[in-house]
């Protein structure tokens, strides 16, 4: 398969509620993306699109909806969907597109209005989970959450102020990034003092609902090499579900997201990905599922992530950064465009150009990830230069 | 094995459910301005790319061809022709109307798109493809910036 | 790159925009309702729920019980073997004190939602409430019992037990 490197990225503000439409909101960023390597939308051979469920637009065949905001007007295009783990599936596909030599250049467009959803996009998850089983019961988003949580916890022993130190850190990092929703300077005890949602997830655990879109423009290695001299190579990638019955998966661990990221490392021939990778966007919208995802990732040992924040090693100065980015905690949370954020915070950071955000030391390999369908989908992609 | 099934109707009765969502929707950029014009002022605008030579109605923020934004906006004539229609006899529910409403698509000279609309003060066996038509709008004090603002276009008698 | 850009796209509409109508916007209610059928693995297990029975079914190949009961493992990817009748009690896997409902709406007083394992599954579990209990005495481990709908009551649904409560 061909080389395939990221050569440009766009992000809108990530926002509660947008004045603009989905599409207009994907025209911004896809714009962006081209605009920043001196492309045309002429110079895309093809567009894959990323976007959650479509109620959460509350507009039906959603990427139909979308496409001429996102480019594709008399191009191939398609839609790909893996519920919350969508953001990254999208730049996997992106790399497929053009790894495999069917097409060269690929603009790759994730969107999300999730302020049309009311009275809240929770509401649309009723027919997400099993009809018979599950949402008879009253079932709310947040439980999932919560009993993962909890599993999590107990296993480990690991305490709810030292989880609330995800949400501290994250909301600073934000504070850095230009888009940002809900960047603040919080303490432990804000997050232990916020209301309680369902035990032992409070209000500051929970990453907001948000509009927004990210795009990144992906090329094949000689057009790449023509388009910029500093392009960020595709090193791997991975995706994994596990059973979506979740009685029958013990939830104190993602074995799932380990599966996608084993794949994404032999593809990059990472051996010790603790070592070899030098900063990470774990997915975060709860703030347990930075630690919880990293362990998947390989990052640390189970159990141990607690103590790697606590220690100070993935603050945006430490031995590897975990979301410096300010991940969907302090960005937001417009989910697909949230874990394509995540990639493009990679470019940013592995080309130099994160600005305030950036980690010392010139990174020269990092992990994103994205999480989500019924809470057993990983996805994960390394970029290098 | 054989897996016995379950025969009777009775055990196999469905679950019922809806969704408890509904959808509240930001005109956009484009769609602000847009229906802004009809409501206040009682016109339809375009938005031209000069690049591709087109004028869109409804107007759009940017050019789906070329990508490039579109800042420029022309009032479009408030006569436009009938491109195609249908007769409709039922509802979205599937109900049967009282009275079958026309629909159309209404196209205006030199631009990239139209409008859909209904089409009034006009038998629907009268109707035909290539009619000219105008725009018949609410009276200003009804008009809340929706597509119904324009009430409905009507033939206009040669 | 990110220090260059002066400007980023996105035009950010706070509540009072909306409330004072300073910008447009339409509405829309989806009228739709549905019926799903529950099929055969799920058909037999709310048939069986009615009967106040909880059955799981088997595969012999990967020696384990699936619950809810369905008709193929989707690890072998194979038809399952049998059915299996399982105990009414059980042990919380996981639980949570909840504030909030479906749409994210906030309840006065919570529920006690859990995975319970249940007796008879090997450790497999299924989502249920609790009650009758303090929400903060719940632990992991703990042992509880299905309290059933009076048998009038039932529908051949999850919702036949009532909840579950400590043993």
């Amino acid at each position: 398969m061909r080389k395939v490197a990221v050569v440009g990225a766009g992000m809108t503000k990530f926002m509660r509620r947008a004045q603009e439409t989905g599409k207009e909101l994907a025209w911004e960023t896809a714009k962006m993306a081209l605009d920043s390597c001196e492309l045309t939308i002429k110079d895309v051979d093809c567009v894959v699109m990323g976007t959650a469920p479509d109620a959460f637009d509350m507009i039906h065949m959603k990427s139909e909806y979308l496409s001429d905001g996102a480019g594709a007007w008399r191009k191939p295009y398609m839609r790909g969907f893996l519920g919350g783990g969508t953001g990254v599936f999208t730049a996997n596909q992106a790399w497929y597109h053009v790894a495999s030599g069917l097409f060269d250049v690929c603009l790759a467009i994730t969107e999300e209005k999730m302020s049309s959803c009311l009275p809240h996009p929770q509401g649309a998850f009723v027919t997400c989970w099993d009809q018979f089983t599950e949402s008879p019961l009253g079932t709310s988003l947040l439980w999932f959450f919560a009993w993962e949580m909890n599993r999590y916890m107990t296993a480990h022993g690991i305490t709810e102020r030292e989880i609330a130190l995800v949400s501290v850190k994250n909301k600073k990092n934000a504070l850095d990034h230009p888009c940002a929703q809900l960047s603040a300077d919080i303490t432990v005890d804000d997050v232990m003092g916020s209301e309680m949602m369902a035990w032992p997830v409070k209000r500051l655990d929970v990453s907001p609902t948000s509009d927004g879109a990210v795009a990144l423009v992906f090329a094949a290695e000689d057009v790449a090499k023509r388009i910029t001299d500093r392009p960020v190579w595709v090193q791997g990638v991975g995706w994994c579900v596990d059973t979506m019955y979740i009685g029958q998966r013990d939830l104190y661990y993602p074995k799932y997201v380990e599966y996608a990221a084993r794949m994404a490392y032999d593809m990059a021939g990472i051996k010790e990905p603790r070592k070899e990778i030098d900063i990470a966007e774990p997915y975060d919208p709860f703030s347990y599922k930075e630690l919880h995802n990293a362990e998947g990732l390989l990052l640390c040992d189970k159990g141990e992530a607690a103590r790697l924040l606590v220690d100070g090693e993935t603050q945006r100065t430490g031995r590897q950064p975990w979301c410096p980015s300010g991940g969907a905690l302090g960005v937001g949370n417009a989910i697909a465009a949230t874990g394509m954020m995540k990639v493009a915070e990679l470019f940013w950071q592995l080309r130099g150009e994160a600005g305030k955000r950036q980690v010392p030391g010139k990174p020269r390999r990092g992990v994103a990830q994205a999480w989500g369908d019924e809470m057993q989908v990983g996805t994960v992609i390394v970029l290098g230069v | 094995m054989p897996l016995d099934k379950v025969t009777q109707v009775a055990q196999t009765k469905p679950w019922h459910g809806s969704i408890p969502v509904y959808g509240q929707y930001t005109f956009g950029i484009a769609g602000e301005r847009f229906f802004r014009d009809i409501k206040d002022k009682g016109r339809i605008m375009g938005a031209k790319c000069a690049e591709c030579n087109l004028v869109y109605v409804p107007p759009r923020i940017y050019c789906e061809r070329c990508f490039g934004e579109l800042a420029k906006w022309l009032e479009i004539p408030n006569r436009g022709v009938v491109h195609t229609f249908t007769v409709a006899h039922a509802d979205l529910d599937g109900n049967r109307l009282e009275e079958p409403i026309v629909v159309a698509l209404v196209k205006f000279d030199g631009v990239y798109g139209g409008l859909v609309h209904r089409l009034g003060e006009v038998e629907p066996d009268k109707v035909t493809i290539g009619m000219a038509v105008e725009m018949m709008l609410k009276p200003k004090a009804k008009r809340t910036g929706s597509i119904l603002d324009i009430d409905y276009f009507k033939p206009i008698r040669a | 790159m990110t220090e260059n850009i002066k400007v980023w796209p996105g035009t950010p509409l706070s509540e009072k925009d909306i409330k004072e109508k300073r910008i447009l916007v339409t509405e829309w209610q989806p009228n739709l309702k549905y019926a799903w059928d529950a099929g055969i693995g799920y058909g037999r297990y709310f048939a069986e729920l009615k009967k106040g029975r909880i059955v799981g079914t088997r595969c012999d190949k990967c020696r384990r019980v699936l619950l809810p009961a369905r008709v193929f493992c989707e690890w072998c990817f194979r038809t399952v073997d049998a059915w299996v009748h399982l105990q009414d009690t059980g042990t919380v896997n996981t639980f949570s004190v909840a504030y909030t409902g479906t749409a994210a709406e906030r309840l006065k007083e919570p529920l006690i939602p859990a995975l319970i394992e249940i007796d008879g599954s090997g450790g497999v579990a299924i989502m249920h409430l609790i009650s009758e209990v303090d929400p903060w005495k719940v632990k992991m481990g703990m042992r509880v019992r299905a309290v059933w709908k009076p048998e009038q009551e039932r529908e051949g649904a999850i919702t036949d037990i009532a909840y579950w409560k400590p043993i």
